[in-house]
């Protein structure tokens, strides 16, 4: 099924596009849905776009739940083992509008 | 055959790109609109046009992300609109109504029309023919088009119930038995109310199959499955479609 759920954050950082150069993004789209590429029915999808840049200024990625889960407890785990006073407090995620 | 991307007349008489397959020669034959699935107006749903052409039929897929995304690769598209809230259903019946109409005009145009969609397009074959005039609608594993989404479920998009009392074309539904959504009892919930209103459907589930058993470049492709799809759609659509 499409799940149509879409969970929008803001961010700040970089990313490097397909065509070698590197973007400032400052959207990130996350969804749980049918991917492009991956061999899975379903896939946690993630884009970091720079919205200025056009469709193509994006960085997609697209991995199993279970990669997914990895891949945010590893970067909880990288965070919390950076010295204290560097990072930052999360803000919580919004979901939709839309699908 | 011929294969062309071209320019049509959508919703609120904006231009946006289509892709038309037509077979060759002058006679008159039906035509079929191919709603795109939410991934995109990608290279599979031409090929689904490209099938269409073979068997006879003028073929159109509107490009339901133009005006967010113009000329970008379909899944760049896909994430645009995606990150802006998605296709209103009002303009995709508008879209769909300019492609319609763009496959009457043609001068091989026999008259009639019919719509296909495929996942979430299914949900919107349905929904154009609650709306405007088709002589035939398919739909493919569409979610939502009955059930309640589940609690909790951030679902920006509604069911169809309140509208399947206006479906104004035979409706043809193939699904899977594995699939969750459209799961056997929602699929049973549309049989149950397009029979209450004295509706003419045909409806065929397939044992192990799940969603999205037509998708050719996808795991969940299924050989037996789409093969009798394919079939029972071309019966249906030279019934409905025909000269």
């Amino acid at each position: 099924m499409c799940t149509y759920a879409t969970v929008h954050e803001h961010v700040e950082g970089s990313a490097k596009g397909s065509n070698g150069t590197w973007l400032r993004v400052s959207e990130a789209t996350v969804y749980f849905d049918h991917p492009v590429h991956a061999m899975a029915d379903h896939t946690l999808n993630i884009d970091l776009a720079d919205p200025g840049g056009g469709p193509a200024a994006r960085i997609a990625i697209e991995l199993t739940a279970d990669s997914a889960c990895r891949l945010a407890c590893a970067i909880q785990a990288a965070l919390a083992a950076a010295p204290a006073g560097l990072t930052a407090a999360p803000a919580g995620p919004t979901v939709g509008p839309g699908y | 055959m011929t294969a062309n991307t071209i320019k049509i007349t959508g919703h609120d008489g904006a231009e946006i790109e289509a892709y038309l397959a037509t077979p060759g020669g002058e006679d008159r034959r039906g035509g079929v609109v191919v709603i795109h699935h939410m991934p995109g107006y990608d290279r599979a749903t031409k090929e689904i046009a490209r099938r269409f052409a073979e068997l006879g039929y003028n073929a159109i897929v509107p490009n339901l992300y133009w005006r967010e995304a113009p000329g970008a690769a379909s899944d760049d598209a896909a994430a645009t609109v995606r990150a802006r809230g998605g296709v209103p259903d009002a303009r995709l019946i508008g879209d769909v109504d300019g492609a319609r109409t763009y496959l009457r005009g043609l001068a091989t145009s026999n008259g009639k029309v019919g719509v296909i969609g495929y996942c979430s397009g299914g949900r919107q074959s349905v929904l154009v023919a609650c709306n405007i005039d088709l002589e035939a609608a398919i739909d493919c594993y569409g979610a939502f088009v009955t059930g309640t989404p589940p609690e909790g479920f951030p679902l920006q998009v509604t069911n169809l119930v309140s509208q399947l009392p206006n479906l104004r074309a035979p409706l043809l539904g193939l699904f899977g038995l594995e699939d969750k959504f459209p799961g056997p009892e929602q699929v049973a919930e549309l049989e149950q109310i397009l029979t209450d209103n004295n509706k003419q459907f045909e409806f065929h589930s397939y044992e192990g199959a799940g969603h999205a058993f037509f998708s050719v470049d996808r795991p969940s492709y299924n050989v037996a499955a789409a093969n009798d799809g394919w079939e029972r759609i071309e019966a249906f659509y030279a019934e409905h479609l025909g000269a």
